[in-house]
């Protein structure tokens, strides 16, 4: 027994030491070839590749979750009533321009919804229920931090600037369109506002983020990415890459889960078994935390601690936004065939993170009935005449079918195209008459 | 000097003992993909280099060897085993102004990340009206190696050419190799660089312009390899080498073979093919991957295309159009010109088998592309290749 055990000893430690060995570049870290220890002892601990870890003569599992779900941060009270005076104190000027965004993001949503039920725009997806989320995550960040979203999040552009005319002329796919009338509607994109363009394709934006932090740190910029998402996106495998990922590389991004209950049709329940998405940061070596996504000034607080740590300490933050999905998926849903309206409408009237945030800050003096009601006379005259406008202008070009496909235009795109014009001005009465070259 | 070289005999794919021109050098594809590599990531430090096993293991192919000691571990990135993963993070760093350069151990893993190198980078700059150009390379082993089994054999031309945004090149010989490869990192859009794993210990003369760091080769030009006046045989990569050799054993029956290395998969030079076609008026085309769909289908169909050039010709705007084909290479007509069937040669329709003798028979050889000619020749060969 004892020979045996000496022989295997040995050859342990020869194998030991060949794996342990391997050169290492510098910057990485160093595993130290540890003495093997040949007595069987209650304390021994050993470095396997990866460092080392304890013994136990226990088989003990893991259980699949702990005794208490996450605990989840909030700020404000259902009634608008701050719980705690540690918070990160937001100035009238910054809560006044959130509310009104918050505003704006919800009128928006609701006329356009009801636009794309008259037919005049094909689609539509609302925000409602995460208002806070949009608006306050994007005010606690800086014009330098790169946006990759989803398609829900709509609110960040209008935060940094983006009119309700260039919603409207992307809704509507006119010339005016920065999109170039490429996309669906509510597929938004802005360099100018550093935004990246909406894209369908759930969870690709979610490594796109990690990359863009890694160019960002490379450039030794003071800035990050921040990157939406649902919480039907984390079950994609880009999701698990990107985290794994955004740890090893160290790169300065933030990870923002709208957890809003539904998958389309699809509950959370179905969705995953583990304690939502909060606990799957720790698995990849990502710290994270769990917020209440229908407090604004809860979600201000965390997305600015969050931005601090990414840049400061590079390294990647997970945020999950608990939260409800007020509206259907999209207009092509009707959620009313999977969900009880009572619910939905307990969500809308009760926990609306709009209401829950005025009632704070008119407790503050910084706003009142009457401004509510200009505000929102307002905003439905403005959005009202941005639909008129849009809906009239004329649609893009024929040359931006064959524009972008690469850098510069290749001469058989360029020949496709004047072949299109000419069969256009050749047969007028075969075309419809705002088609413009 | 480049002509100099194209018209020595070019030298057979596997022939360990190479004629040495008195002023050229001679290098590997291995050698040239490398050197490529460095002098790029010498000339801007945007471009970087990630993949499985790039840095410390020195490449899976040896290709990027020495590069991580020379460049850090901030520029020579080992990746975690996910080409999901990896690659959208690539198109990430790309979106922002890097210029990554990604490695797929082979293209048979690509299809894992196939959505991001889709989805995210090809279609990126027309989704987003220009906003987000996506100037990232992606290159790795493609094709048929030596007993790799059917999970590792698949050749992606045609998969990836049939994609509006990307740009897919596969080089032959060591010029080809470096030329294209800086051209493709140098290029603000996305594009697929489909290298051949039997190809990396391959030698081939390089001259001293091939060697200076500013060389680089343009992409949508293919390259006439060998002149000839009675068919043409178009082939990339790997085939190239093949269909050289089968030039050879037809020049001694005299059949004089056009061979035309094909360099970029998209765009296609199809004014080089259609060109050399209404010469010889044959046309084989050769690939390694499947028939069905495959880069031989679209040449052949290149050969027929009737573009609108042949209608305008017959409308008032003529002049417009003498104006369009003086400045532009125009698709023409070649159909008119064929005076054979086109013959396709493709690797056999099933998964590739392991064993070597079916292995064999599952990828052209160069029996099979002298006997394609020979019959676009109307030379008696029966139509079943194998027996």
């Amino acid at each position: 027994m004892w020979k045996s055990n000496t022989i295997f000893n040995h050859f342990k430690s020869t194998l030991n030491f060949s794996l342990l060995s391997s050169r290492r570049f510098a910057s990485t870290i160093a595993q130290n070839p540890s003495t093997f220890n040949s007595i069987p002892h209650a304390n021994q601990v050993i470095d396997f590749p990866g460092g080392t870890v304890k013994f136990i003569p226990e088989m003990r599992f893991i259980s699949e979750s702990s005794q208490e779900r996450i605990p989840c941060y909030r700020v404000l009270d259902d009634d608008g009533q701050p719980l705690a005076n540690n918070f990160v104190q937001v100035s009238e000027d910054v809560a006044v321009r959130m509310y009104n965004n918050m505003v704006t993001l919800q009128i928006m949503d609701t006329i356009f919804y009801e636009v794309q039920r008259q037919g005049r725009i094909s689609f539509y997806a609302t925000t409602i229920g995460e208002e806070a989320i949009n608006i306050a995550s994007a005010a606690a960040l800086t014009m330098d931090d790169v946006i990759f979203p989803q398609y829900r999040e709509p609110g960040p552009l209008l935060w940094r600037g983006f009119t309700l005319q260039e919603i409207a002329n992307q809704c509507f796919s006119n010339k005016y369109d920065n999109g170039k009338g490429r996309q669906m509607p509510i597929h938004y994109g802005s360099n100018k506002h550093n935004y990246f363009t909406v894209a369908s394709t759930v969870a690709t934006q979610i490594p796109h983020a990690v990359g863009a932090a890694y160019s960002i740190k490379m450039d030794k910029k003071d800035a990050c990415s921040i990157t939406y998402f649902g919480d039907g996106g984390s079950s994609e495998g880009d999701f698990h890459a990107a985290l794994n990922f955004a740890a090893v590389m160290e790169a300065p991004v933030i990870f923002l889960c709208r957890n809003n209950g539904w998958a389309i049709s699809t509950p959370t329940s179905d969705q995953f078994r583990s304690d939502g998405v909060v606990v799957k940061g720790q698995a990849y070596g990502v710290c994270s935390i769990r917020v209440d996504g229908n407090d604004a000034l809860a979600i201000y607080s965390a997305v600015q601690a969050a931005r601090e740590m990414a840049i400061n300490e590079e390294r990647p933050v997970l945020i999950e936004a608990l939260t409800y999905r007020v509206g259907h998926h999209s207009t092509s849903d009707d959620s009313t065939k999977y969900r009880p309206t009572n619910e939905i409408e307990w969500w809308r009237l009760a926990r609306d993170p709009v209401a829950r945030f005025r009632k704070w800050i008119e407790r503050n003096g910084w706003w009142n009935d009457m401004a509510e009601s200009e505000l929102r006379n307002s905003l439905r005259q403005e959005l009202l005449h941005s639909i008129q406008v849009a809906e009239n202008l004329e649609k893009p070009p024929i040359a931006d079918i064959f524009n972008d496909v690469y850098d510069v235009p290749p001469s058989s795109l360029r020949e496709q195209e004047q072949w299109v014009k000419d069969t256009v001005k050749n047969h007028p009465l075969d075309y419809p008459e705002n088609i413009s070259a | 000097m480049l002509r100099a070289i194209r018209n020595k005999s070019i030298l057979p794919a596997f022939s360990a003992v190479r004629a040495f021109s008195s002023s050229a050098k001679e290098m590997t594809i291995r050698e040239a993909l490398n050197t490529a590599l460095d002098e790029e990531m010498s000339a801007d430090p945007k471009v970087f280099l990630m993949g499985e096993e790039v840095g410390e293991y020195q490449g899976a192919y040896k290709i990027t060897k020495g590069l991580l000691d020379k460049y850090g571990p901030e520029r020579v990135l080992d990746t975690p085993i996910t080409e999901a993963g990896f690659t959208g993070i690539g198109v990430g760093a790309a979106y922002y102004g890097l210029k990554p350069v990604v490695e797929f151990m082979t293209f048979n893993f690509s299809m894992q990340a196939i959505d991001h190198i889709i989805n995210s980078a090809a279609k990126s700059n027309y989704m987003s009206a220009g906003q987000i150009s996506v100037p990232i390379v992606f290159r790795g082993p493609n094709g048929a190696a030596a007993g790799v089994g059917a999970q590792h054999s698949q050749c992606y031309a045609a998969w990836y050419a049939a994609c509006p945004g990307l740009k897919v090149l596969s080089p032959y010989s060591s010029e080809d190799a470096r030329g294209l490869l800086k051209a493709a990192i140098r290029d603000p859009d996305p594009v697929v660089f489909l290298e051949n794993e039997l190809l990396y210990g391959e030698s081939f003369p390089v001259s001293a312009e091939v060697l200076d760091s500013s060389f680089c080769l343009p992409i949508g030009k293919a390259k006439i390899e060998r002149e000839g006046k009675d068919v043409t045989i178009t082939a990339f990569s790997k085939m190239v080498g093949y269909a050289l050799k089968a030039a050879e054993i037809l020049a001694k029956e005299g059949i004089s073979a056009e061979i035309i290395n094909l360099r970029s998969i998209r765009p296609l030079d199809r004014a080089t093919i259609n060109a050399s076609v209404r010469k010889t008026n044959r046309l084989v085309t050769v690939e390694e991957g499947f028939p069905q769909h495959g880069v031989g289908a679209e040449i052949w169909f290149s050969s027929l295309h009737c573009l609108f050039s042949v209608q305008l010709v017959n409308s008032w705007k003529y002049t417009n159009l003498l104006h369009l084909l003086n400045s532009t290479s125009v698709i023409e007509e070649s159909f008119g010109y064929l005076d054979a069937p086109v013959e396709r040669i493709a690797g056999a329709d099933v998964p590739m088998p392991y064993a070597a003798n079916l292995e064999r028979m599952a990828v052209p050889q160069v029996e099979d592309i002298v006997r394609a000619a020979k019959r676009a020749c109307y030379r008696s060969v029966p139509m079943a290749a194998t027996a």
